[in-house]
């Protein structure tokens, strides 16, 4: 059976300029390559066959963590490996190492890239719920200049994101939650690396009486998009994530919750296991902000 | 499709070759190099066979086009051993703990065994388990592997092995 | 001799013999990655051959176009079931007394089922052209449930079939019905269930898992036209075997083909048979003059060569109000898939089934096993399953505990309760096995002190306490298994494959110098040849096992042989490597005796020598015997020193073992910790200690993985959903857990070095263990059987009908 990729052109510009003129040259007949651990395995089963592929890897604008304001601007193409590498992003936004160690293996996330993990709009990646709990914005360029999209605004349906054809995501902006924040990503899977049966990640910072201040609950792969579970949200802000409130944010995350039925579950059980999630990525979180 | 030229060092030899955009890189060194070290175990990059080491990560060479590695510096086993033809120090762990069966994981595994101890060369066995959870195999169950891995970094940090109790 | 003599002792530990843990002679070379395994070989000319497969599970083949594929540059030919009618290879022979499309012929009937094979100067090429073959189809009702193959109006699978009321094991009842086989006494069993006391009947179901080696299915093959030869190079367990029924399918003479084993990553049973690839890569060579490769991706591994299991087991209990078993029923339905493709013995097409009873000293016992066709890939006896073993040990393990729970007794005591007594050895079962020695209840207790087993039950009863309490929603289980299982196969008046007997070989030639060759009829894939059948000969001849090179696979120079798998290697060929031994130890006693000028009686063996008794300085080693067998022999006495040992067994060996799992399951995720395993063994004398414990290790993370989550899932449209390692649970080093091995020394009483073979049993007992400690974890809750695998949502699943979710 074949399990070669087909035959295609393939591009290596330097400039984020030259990738999009290539890409809105080549319209429906091209992709970008990031890391390629999305899209080659589906090339070698021929479950896609573009005619061109540009690569991104010879980019260095692409590249890069650095501070820009208030905002931490992580590049597209920066790998998982180098997230987790990343002394600033472990003090600032641990989340983010937390989430990408769930994530596959050694050795995908020595080439798997940040950008590729929430572009490409595979409702099994991790990071696009954790860019929805940050409240983080994609910085995308296209054939008509820059623009920014919310990561709460951008997933449309799996596989299908608020990209126009030709643009190319090419910087995720963060502002981090603040010293003394709690995270937590919370992932259910049948073994290390693989997706999730469901995910919850959580950001909170809390008052020194002990009430959540501020946060946000995100869920993966419990729908065709990640979710960011609003009124869950709603619920925990203000409370003291007493038992009764925590239920009561469990039950409307549940209710946003479609999963698919796959070899991770029946629906109705991902459905409950997105709650367990959240509850415990709320507990784990809480005693994170409270210096535990 | 027509071929594009590629060049790269490849176990310290410096390699020029034609290949297809879509030729793998695994492809590319079993069949155009004959270095048929790394193996073929699956094709939807779980299994880590062809585990090699790019420009100083471990990488699954089949989810990368030959292409993509222009300009890299490759080790793959094959360039595993000491320049006098002596066994690197982790693969004599590898026989001296048993950890290897049917030997078809074993060229990944060791290559990616390199790779963790650059990393981190202190490893604790829960670091070492995670740090292989890319190379599956069938046949040890892991758990004389992680032995090697845990002497093959006492060798090298030249302290004595202690082996843990069964 | 003097002070400067090296004692016995330092001169055994010299040679490495049996019992020490010898460093494996093939690591040299695989740790270089200078193993030679299939897809490193290159031949010159050598072409390609990609198979177009099936999307359906059951259909018609309206039409097959191959002009597309056919006019890619660099494709060679394309082969479809018309060509290879013309040679009459259409269809194949499967073990089992079965015929197997190599090719669809007129319908499909699996999902990925072979249609059309491509041939290429390129594997790119190859792969291409497969894509471009055009296949129409009618879609035709399918079947994946084997509970429905004999339901009025099911799907025919085998119209091929159709007008054959009678099958290779006696009258089929149905269309899609293979055989009916039966064992034991029914009318002694029923009467033991109709007057006991308690009785337990449970459907103990096994699901259909895959071996999955990390290295698929292939081979090189090449005819040459001019000496009309074939070669062929592939991953064979038993190369013989497929150099026999090459030649009889092919009508190539068998002196004529010659088969080469090379280095196999893995096989567990999954590289048995013969494949349709093996068929349309020989084809191709023969048409196009040239060296074709076929080589296997994962979902084709997965999806359409040799699985395992799916075996539904109805098991029943018989058993007296103080807890002794006196009666075991069992109603199988097996599932074979749409061929019956599986790698059984001839007589047995339910293989060793009905070593049900176990370890259990059952006075009555009965089984009766219906195998039938679905729209499944073909196979069955595979992965570690010493032939259905894995499936009987699975249904009555489980069944004592669930007995034990009935009768509220403890599993491990119930067990202790019934097991087979050592006074009882040699014990004839009520299924007729003559299991050769036992020590059940010293290995038992062994087990048990081990890990403390009074001290687990009073931390589980507390745990429990504290569960009903609400103060933990952990609950933990204890897993018992303590399986007897039998390998070896086999005897001659009991075991043959497709009419050859199963009996293995070793072939040991000593070379002038004092160093030798040892060729055998089975085949290493990893279970270290190389290193320990040299071992049984240094101990047997007292020369080096460094000094001895062992060679397995190629049929022209190895002794005929039955080949590797049901953990046969060590008690038949290793068998024969002791028989030949002795018969050079008797030459060489002779040679000895005419050097020492004595009679042969007045010498002894120590070691490597002989030396005269009563006069110890006078002796001669191995390595001067070797010269002498060379230089000068006794008057009248052939000069050099070889033999060659067909070993015949008298009886399968019957190894066995004592597991205990400690589990903790997570009730509101269905997520399972293993805390703690261990493994007590006893395969008799054990000749390389450190590859015993490294079978074990593999053996129990096969067996982890099927009871946790492993399943060849096909949903009702017969789609295989399981296909690829996404989805096929492989665990990382981070899922599995660690092992703790031990073990007792019962030796067998038949076999020449008292081995009896090791490497399936970790598989035996370890999917019970894990299971019976998930279903143990419940039991006080009320639960009587959850059934495998163990993966999350099931156990969430059985934990929520169990209302623990409030």
């Amino acid at each position: 059976m074949p399990v070669i990729p087909p035959s295609f052109a393939y591009h290596r510009p330097s400039s984020v300029k030259d990738a999009v003129g290539l890409l809105a040259g080549f319209g429906e007949d091209g992709r970008v390559l990031a890391g390629g651990h999305s899209l080659i395995p589906m090339m070698k089963l021929r479950l896609a066959a573009p005619p061109n592929l540009v690569d991104l890897g010879g980019i260095s604008d692409l590249k890069g963590i650095a501070t820009d304001g208030g905002d931490i601007v992580i590049g597209a193409m920066t790998t998982q490996h180098e997230l987790i590498d990343s002394d600033l992003l472990g003090k600032k936004i641990p989340l983010l190492r937390e989430t990408s160690l769930q994530i596959a293996d050694p050795q995908v996330r020595y080439l798997g890239t940040l950008g590729g993990n929430v572009a490409n709009g595979d409702p099994g990646n991790d990071m696009p719920a954790v860019m929805m709990c940050l409240n983080a914005t994609y910085q995308v360029m296209g054939k008509g200049g820059e623009r920014r999209i919310q990561a709460r605004q951008f997933y449309q349906g799996a596989y299908f994101t608020a990209l126009e054809p030709g643009e190319i995501l090419t910087a995720i902006r963060i502002r981090p939650p603040g010293d003394g924040h709690g995270w937590s990503y919370h992932k259910l899977k049948r073994k290390i690396g693989d997706y999730a049966t469901a995910a919850a990640a959580v950001v909170l910072t809390m008052s020194g009486g002990g009430s959540v201040e501020s946060g946000a609950i995100a869920l993966t792969n419990v729908a065709e998009t990640p979710l960011y579970a609003e009124a869950a949200t709603r619920l925990i802000v203000g409370s003291k994530l007493d038992a009764a409130t925590v239920k009561e944010a469990v039950k409307a995350a549940e209710a946003i919750t479609s999963p698919a039925s796959d070899r991770r579950g029946t629906p109705h059980y991902r459905t409950k296991m997105a709650g367990v999630m959240v509850a415990r990525a709320l507990a784990q979180a809480a005693q994170r902000a409270r210096g535990g | 499709m027509a071929k594009s030229q590629v060049s790269m060092k490849v176990n310290g030899d410096q390699i020029d070759a034609l290949v297809e955009p879509r030729t793998l890189l695994i492809h590319f060194l079993r069949e155009q190099l004959s270095l048929t070290g790394p193996h073929i175990g699956c094709e939807t990059s779980h299994c880590g066979a062809c585990t090699v080491d790019l420009d100083g990560k471990s990488v699954k060479s089949c989810t990368m086009f030959a292409v993509q590695a222009n300009g890299a510096d490759i080790r793959t086993i094959e360039g595993m051993a000491n320049a006098d033809g002596t066994l690197h120090v982790i693969q004599e762990a590898f026989r001296e703990m048993h950890g290897l069966q049917c030997g078809f994981c074993t060229p990944g595994m060791i290559t990616r065994a390199w790779r963790l101890l650059q990393e981190n060369p202190n490893p604790s066995e829960s670091e070492i388990r995670f740090g292989i959870a890319g190379n599956l195999c069938r046949c040890t169950g892991y758990q004389n592997i992680v032995k090697a891995i845990q002497y093959a970094a006492a060798k090298l940090n030249g302290v004595p092995f202690q082996e843990a109790a069964e | 001799m003097n002070d400067m003599t090296p004692t016995s002792a330092e001169r055994a530990e010299k040679l490495e013999g049996m019992g020490c843990r010898r460093k494996r002679v093939e690591d040299i070379r695989f740790v270089q990655g200078k193993g030679n395994y299939v897809d490193d070989i290159k031949l010159p000319g050598m072409l390609y051959g990609d198979f177009t497969r099936s999307p359906h599970a059951h259909a018609r083949i309206k039409n097959i176009d191959t002009t597309k594929a056919a006019a890619v540059p660099g494709v060679v030919a394309v082969l479809t079931a018309e060509t290879l009618k013309t040679v009459n290879l259409a269809w194949m022979p499967t073990l089992a007394g079965d015929v197997q499309m190599v090719l669809a012929d007129g319908k499909v009937l699996f999902q990925n089922q072979e249609v059309a094979f491509v041939i290429a100067n390129d594997r790119y090429v190859a792969a291409d052209a497969a894509d471009l073959v055009e296949v129409e189809y009618e879609q035709l009702p399918c079947n994946v449930d084997p509970f429905k193959a004999m339901a009025d109006g099911a799907p025919m699978i085998r119209e091929d079939l159709k007008d054959k009321p009678d099958g290779a094991h006696g009258k089929r009842k149905h269309y899609n019905h293979i055989f009916n086989w039966q064992a034991g006494n029914k009318t002694e069993t029923d009467a033991a269930f109709a007057r006991a006391d308690v009785t337990i009947k449970e459907m103990i179901a096994y699901p259909r898992v895959h071996p999955c080696p990390l290295e698929t299915c292939q081979c090189v093959a090449s005819f040459d036209k001019i000496k009309g030869e074939l070669t062929l190079y592939g991953t064979f367990q038993a190369p013989h075997v497929i150099r026999t029924v090459g030649s009889l399918i092919s009508k190539i003479p068998e002196h004529k083909i010659h088969v080469i084993a090379p280095d196999i990553g893995g096989g567990f049973g999954n590289k048995v048979g013969a494949y349709s690839g093996y068929i349309c890569a020989i084809v191709a060579s023969i048409v196009t003059g040239k060296p074709v490769k076929w080589t296997e991706d994962r979902i084709e591994n997965l999806s359409t060569t040799a699985f395992a299991r799916d075996f539904f087991m109805e098991t029943e209990v018989a058993c007296t109000k103080d807890g002794k078993v006196t009666g075991l029923r069992c109603y199988t339905v097996a599932d074979h898939g749409a061929f019956d493709a599986c790698a059984n013995a001839t007589k047995w097409p339910a293989g060793l089934f009905s070593i049900i009873t176990g370890s259990y000293d059952f006075p009555a016992a009965h089984c009766s096993v219906d195998g039938v066709y679905t729209n499944k890939a073909p196979g069955g006896v595979a992965y570690r399953c010493s032939f259905r073993v894995t499936e009987a040990a699975y249904a009555i393990e489980r069944a004592m505990d669930i007995m034990a729970a009935k009768l509220k007794m403890d599993p491990a005591e119930f067990r202790l309760k019934n097991l087979i007594r050592r006074e009882q050895f040699p014990y004839t079962s009520a299924m007729g096995w003559e299991y050769d020695s036992g020590d059940y209840h010293t290995a038992m207790n062994k087990a048990m002190e081990s890990v403390g087993y009074k001290k687990l039950r009073e931390e589980q009863k507390a745990k429990q306490e504290a569960f009903k309490r609400g103060e933990t929603r952990e609950v933990m289980g204890i897993g018992v298994a303590f399986f007897t299982e039998i390998v070896g196969a086999g005897p001659s008046r009991a075991c043959d494959i497709l009419g050859i007997a199963m009996f293995d070989s070793a072939e040991i030639r000593i070379h002038p110098t004092g160093s030798g060759i040892c060729r055998l009829g089975t085949k290493s894939q990893g279970q270290g040849h190389e290193t320990t059948y040299a071992q049984i000969i240094a101990t047997e001849l007292g020369i080096a096992a460094d000094n001895i090179m062992i060679e397995e696979g190629n049929t022209d120079t190895a002794p005929y042989g039955l080949g590797t798998y049901g953990s046969r290697s060590t008690p038949v060929s290793g068998a024969a490597t002791a028989m030949a031994c002795r018969k050079i130890k008797a030459k060489a006693q002779m040679i000895a005796a005419y050097m020492l000028e004595v009679h042969d009686d007045d010498l002894e063996w120590d070691v490597d020598r002989f030396k005269v008794k009563g006069n110890p300085e006078r002796f001669k080693t191995m390595t001067e015997l070797a010269w002498a067998a060379y230089h000068e022999v006794p008057p009248g006495m052939e000069p050099g020193l070889e033999a060659i040992n067909y070993y015949d067994p008298p009886n399968f060996t019957y190894p066995f073992g004592a597991y205990i799992c400690v589990a903790d399951v997570d009730v509101d995720t269905g997520e399972t910790k293993i805390r703690r395993f261990y493994a007590l063994d006893d395969c008799g004398t054990r000749i390389n200690p450190m590859i015993i414990e490294g079978q074990i290790h593999g053996g129990l993370t096969e067996a982890f993985a099927i009871a946790m989550g492993q399943e060849i899932h096909y949903d009702d449209e017969g789609n295989v959903t399981t296909a690829s390692l996404m989805d096929y649970f492989l665990p990382t080093a981070v899922e599995t857990p660690h092992w703790e091995t031990d073990w007792t020394t019962t030796p067998s009483p038949h076999h020449p070095i008292g081995a009896k073979g090791v490497g399936e049993s970790p598989n035996v007992g370890g999917v019970p263990a894990f299971s019976n400690a998930v279903n143990d974890a419940f039991a006080f809750l009320g639960s009587t059987n959850i059934p495998m695998p163990h993966d999350h949502w099931r156990i969430w699943e059985a934990a929520e009908k169990m209302g623990l979710h409030g």
